[in-house]
């Protein structure tokens, strides 16, 4: 990595650190105290929100793993989360604990997701997006008809998840649930990209016969991009539908694949931060939107009726925008924007 | 048997649909070699242009059926242009979700202007079906299978000889060496694109007759998937028998899964295991270009 201009360092360990600076390392701890915070000045109804956001965030830096870092395109990510929901309910209702339960809901969307990157070895690019497609279409098929396991249309409800005799039964407990996994699975992520692992997807991404010659194994390192990214996916599913206490379709629907891969591609490819920042700016976009519409509702009656065709339209039109005029998306803005602040007022 | 005669039927029907916007899928591929996930969306912009235009605008079908096929030029030229252009060399991922985003934004300015309540073209064709081995088909079905035969058969003979045909397929198989022979890339892409819109509105009035339009229709587009997969992604006779199987393959599977299994809905995800089996065994389908990579 390189280091900033009059930034030096010493040893190959303190130049690897995540954080290499005081300032960095600053900031980041008034984030996460802001963030430790953020339930005891705003409403349940803002707490909803943000929980929504952090599993947002929490999927799209799993999808980031596989699509922005080892370049295999995926539109069925919602389905894998839904295969760690529906293996977490399904444990979870029978009595397994919190922690344990997530976990299996985590390793059965592995092996699902393992299954459908199998074809990834043979496939390549728009071959590979329509063959997740069609896991994305049969597995959203399987959720509503394999009743017993799934409760079919219905759903599952669930109990509220309790640690170690600790019952998060609000809004405001599960978000430092949510919190804690999300930084969590941002940690995981970071360190992974930084390993032998985290090479070698790059490699693979960049061009997968260098990578080949160079003495990865394109099938190996692909099955696990796909394991440990449906894996986290799955977590994260498995901590979605604790969001609102109910296993339900909507929540692994293809739009929400869309939407997911959406986020990568608008926060930038590859990138931890970009992930991050995509998802917070394409979650809150239909929540500010539905705020938009509100407050207009007395100058165009008609607007809130129209409001599900609007986000559809808006979102469409972000990512179309986003894709032509900030294709290296919103965490290279952020660079840009850092570098400006640093520099000024040099040009250099 | 005499069930499943008719979903063959119905099978073919449907599936001569799929073909006319696999037609159009694979004329965008084969020229610039983008994958368009919003053709369905182009299926319904076209037919829901030509509702209006006999229903609300009360002009005589003929006319709104040619005056819908200018629509779609224009709509083609100004996606191109706009959303298409400025991506030229960019990666597959980008390409892919360009498209994916117009087709949001195409279904949300239908559901705005035209709402989400199924809307039915007045008949143009006679009710009375045709009696054929037997079994009663209605005349817009055979009309749809007639329609799209003839833009097949007008499409490879275009293709084949005429000199636009011919440079299309030059700038297909190697855009540099066709640029360099005074073919101009740009507009042969703004042409294909046009195409594309031009089938997928004709499939979309066709459908329109049929069933019925709501904002739906746009899934038609992934229904397309397998049937391009399954005849190769860059063959237009791949499109055409591809689309026909999968109608059929579709029909027959939803048909067995009710009768053995009584399992309803089967119908959308049949196409999508037949695709995963395709892929496996066959990734550039029936009469697809196989790429060679070469280090």
């Amino acid at each position: 990595m390189q280091g900033k201009c009059g930034l030096y360092f010493t040893t190959y360990a303190g130049e690897r650190q995540l954080f290499a600076t005081w300032t960095s390392r600053g900031w980041l701890a008034a984030l996460l105290l802001a963030l430790a915070l953020l339930p005891a000045y705003v409403g349940t109804y803002y707490v909803t929100i943000v929980n929504t956001v952090l599993i947002s965030v929490m999927a799209a830096a799993s999808l980031n793993l596989l699509t922005g870092v080892c370049g295999q395109i995926s539109l069925g990510h919602a389905a894998f989360m839904g295969v760690g929901a529906y293996g977490a309910a399904f444990a979870l209702t029978r009595g397994v604990p919190f922690i344990p339960g997530v976990l299996f809901g985590g390793l059965c969307a592995a092996v699902v997701g393992m299954f459908f990157g199998i074809p990834s070895l043979r496939l390549k690019g728009i071959y590979l997006a329509i063959a997740t497609l069609a896991a994305q279409l049969i597995l959203q098929f399987v959720f509503l008809h394999w009743d017993a396991v799934t409760g079919g249309s219905s759903g599952i409800l669930l109990q509220h998840p309790v640690i170690l005799g600790f019952d998060f039964d609000t809004h405001e407990k599960r978000y430092y649930l949510f919190l804690a996994a999300t930084v969590l699975v941002l940690l995981l992520l970071s360190n992974l990209m930084r390993s032998r692992f985290g090479r070698a997807f790059v490699a693979i991404r960049d061009y997968h016969l260098s990578a080949e010659i160079a003495g990865v194994s394109l099938f190996r390192f692909k099955l696990y991009a796909f394991a440990v990214s449906s894996f986290l996916a799955g977590v994260a599913g498995a901590l979605l539908v604790h969001r609102t206490m109910k296993v339900s379709l909507d929540n692994f629907t293809i739009d929400m694949s869309i939407s997911y891969l959406a986020m990568i591609i608008v926060g930038g490819l590859g990138s931890i931060s970009g992930a991050v920042m995509g998802a917070v700016f394409l979650a809150l976009l239909p929540v500010g939107l539905g705020m938009a519409a509100g407050s207009l509702s007395g100058v165009f009656p008609d607007i809130t009726s129209q409001i599900a065709a609007l986000k559809e339209g808006v979102f469409g039109l972000v990512v179309i925008l986003f894709l032509i005029f900030e294709p290296e998306g919103l965490a290279h803005r952020w660079r840009l924007v850092k570098a400006y602040w640093k520099l000024y007022p040099f040009a250099h | 048997m005499e069930q499943y005669l008719q979903l063959v039927i119905n099978g073919l029907v449907v599936g001569s649909i799929y073909s006319l916007v696999a037609l159009g899928f694979v004329i965008i591929y084969k020229a610039t070699k983008v994958v368009n996930f919003a053709q369905g969306e182009l299926v319904m912009v076209g037919a829901y242009i030509c509702f209006s235009l006999t229903v609300q605008f009360h002009i005589p079908f003929f006319w709104s059926f040619l005056l819908t096929l200018g629509f779609s030029v224009l709509l083609g030229l100004c996606i191109e242009r706009l959303a298409l252009r400025p991506l030229i060399g960019e990666s597959g991922i980008s390409v892919i979700m360009v498209t994916i985003g117009l087709s949001s934004v195409l279904r949300s300015l239908v559901q705005l202007v035209w709402g989400h309540d199924l809307q039915v073209y007045p008949q143009v064709l006679p009710t009375d079906p045709v009696f054929i081995a037997g079994l009663p088909v209605a005349p817009v079905y055979i009309a749809a299978l007639a329609l799209s035969a003839l833009l097949f058969a007008v499409f490879t003979l275009f293709f084949k000889y005429s000199r636009l045909g011919i440079a299309m397929r030059a700038t297909a198989h190697d855009q540099q060496a066709a640029q360099s022979m005074g073919i101009s890339v740009k507009n042969i892409f703004a042409l294909s694109w046009c195409i594309a819109a031009v089938v997928s509105s004709i499939g979309g009035l066709i459908l329109g007759n049929i069933n019925g339009i709501d904002p739906h229709l746009g899934h038609l587009g992934l229904a397309v998937f397998p049937a391009v997969i399954l005849g190769g992604l860059d063959s237009l006779l791949g499109a055409a028998v591809g689309g026909l199987l999968i109608g059929v393959i579709e029909n027959v599977c939803d048909g067995l899964a009710v009768n053995l299994f009584g399992l309803g809905g089967f119908k959308e995800v049949a196409a999508f295991v037949v695709l995963v089996i395709i892929l496996m065994i066959r990734p550039y389908g029936l009469f697809g270009t196989e790429e060679i990579e070469r280090v």
